[in-house]
């Protein structure tokens, strides 16, 4: 589940991250306890809890004491607009230097998001 | 409830053999953490120590502010678990053991001891000499966690047990440090099977503290830094470098320490593949024979 080569924590928030963009943690929902999430991860409690407060700095988790972790109502378009900044480097970047690698022309690759993204409303 | 363990300049003597070398460390308390070293390293010497087994030759050694050997006080406070178990038990029976434990530490639950039996599908009746390897390591595990001493160490106490055993005692490690916060060391040789358990590591070399670091800052704190073999020599030159790898052209630099935004953009620059180092790689390398440092 987490690997040893980066840490923990990050790889936690990264993962919570990826539920709120995928919709899987909805605004105001609960997040699991940190006693929970360490049990369930066989991970230190402590490592959880660092994850955690670096959710709630970055405004994607608030607290309600005694209560427990929720989902920031903003905090999928937080991560969305955190995302589109590095989107090209991060992702179509390596992919328009892999294509060229395997000398996949450049009009093959427009052509293939044409296709994908056909249908999808044009913003 | 915890006790700081304060260690300063801990020197342990067998002999002509120096088994700990000026070890200064201290633990705050209440965490989960782990004692890695070689064979040979120390980490029992060490263990023993801060059990009151073993008197040290030179510097201090305090428990919650008071010395610990030949100090009752101190040593009904603490526990320690041999992976071996004690051979003196051979002839008595589980159940009688775990009594022994109950009258020894007066902070003995012997509700959760019955539950830890049952977890560990431990018999009772049979003696302690006619029990596997794994069953002896899970007898001690029991009393180390009922004991629910402020200071509980387990040295290598996984021998012998089977992987889900192993997860199982991980599990009730987690549950107990959570549901009773209480200082456990844990000394392993499993480094990627443990590790997200422990909030602290310290590492043993040849009788010597090479390192003790938040697990989470050790994880963050190496990279291994791939490319040209002449690039990569350029690159790491001045940096504290923990071992090398190289194939053809190729070199792989392990490189303790952290990067700031500027050499990470120089290496991305000059063709230069930065990854994560293991905790484990991290281990090995600290702790390989004749490293200078």
């Amino acid at each position: 589940m987490f690997d040893d080569r980066s840490p923990i924590y990050r790889q936690i928030a990264e993962q919570i991250e990826a539920d709120v963009l995928r919709g899987a943690l909805g605004a105001d929902d609960q997040v699991m306890s940190t006693t929970k999430y360490a049990a369930f991860h066989r991970i230190n409690p402590a490592t959880v809890a660092k994850a955690f407060q670096q959710l709630v700095d970055d405004g994607l988790l608030y607290k309600r004491r005694g209560v427990g972790m929720f989902v920031s109502p903003d905090a999928p378009e937080t991560l969305r607009e955190r995302r589109r900044k590095t989107f090209f480097t991060d992702v179509v970047d390596p992919m328009v230097a892999q294509a060229r690698t395997l000398r996949i022309p450049a009009g093959e690759l427009i052509d293939r998001i044409t296709e994908l993204s056909t249908g999808e409303e044009q913003p | 409830m915890s006790m700081v363990v304060e260690v300063d300049q801990l020197t342990l003597r067998y002999h002509d053999v120096t088994a700990l070398d000026e070890v200064s460390c201290t633990l705050t308390g209440g965490k989960i953490y782990g004692l890695l070293g070689r064979n040979g390293s120390g980490k029992t010497s060490l263990l023993s120590v801060l059990a009151g087994y073993r008197e040290h030759t030179d510097g201090q050694v305090r428990i919650g502010g008071l010395p610990v050997f030949d100090n009752a006080e101190v040593t009904s406070r603490v526990c320690l678990v041999r992976g071996s178990g004690d051979a003196t038990q051979n002839s008595l029976k589980v159940a009688d053991v775990l009594e022994f434990a109950a009258i020894l530490r007066t902070s003995w639950d012997s509700d959760y001891a019955a539950e830890l039996v049952e977890l560990f599908s431990l018999p009772l009746n049979k003696t302690v000499g006619s029990l596997s390897h794994g069953r002896r390591s899970a007898l001690g595990i029991v009393i180390g966690l009922a004991s629910r001493t402020p200071l509980t160490m387990f040295d290598e106490s996984y021998l012998g047990l089977d992987a889900p055993t192993r997860y199982k005692f991980y599990d009730a490690v987690l549950a107990e440090a959570m549901a009773q916060p209480r200082t456990i060391i844990l000394s392993t040789h499993l480094i990627e099977e443990v590790s997200a358990l422990f909030e602290e590591v310290l590492i043993l070399d040849d009788g010597k503290l090479v390192l003790h670091e938040e697990a989470e800052t050790l994880r963050a704190s190496g990279c291994a830094v791939t490319g040209d073999a002449e690039v990569v020599d350029r690159f790491v030159d001045g940096l504290r470098v923990l071992g090398e790898k190289r194939l053809g052209r190729t070199k792989s630099a392990m490189v303790y320490g952290d990067l700031d935004a500027e050499q990470r953009a120089g290496a991305s620059a000059a063709g230069l593949d930065l990854g994560p180092l293991a905790l484990q790689d991290l281990f090995v390398h600290l702790t390989e024979p004749g490293d200078p440092s």
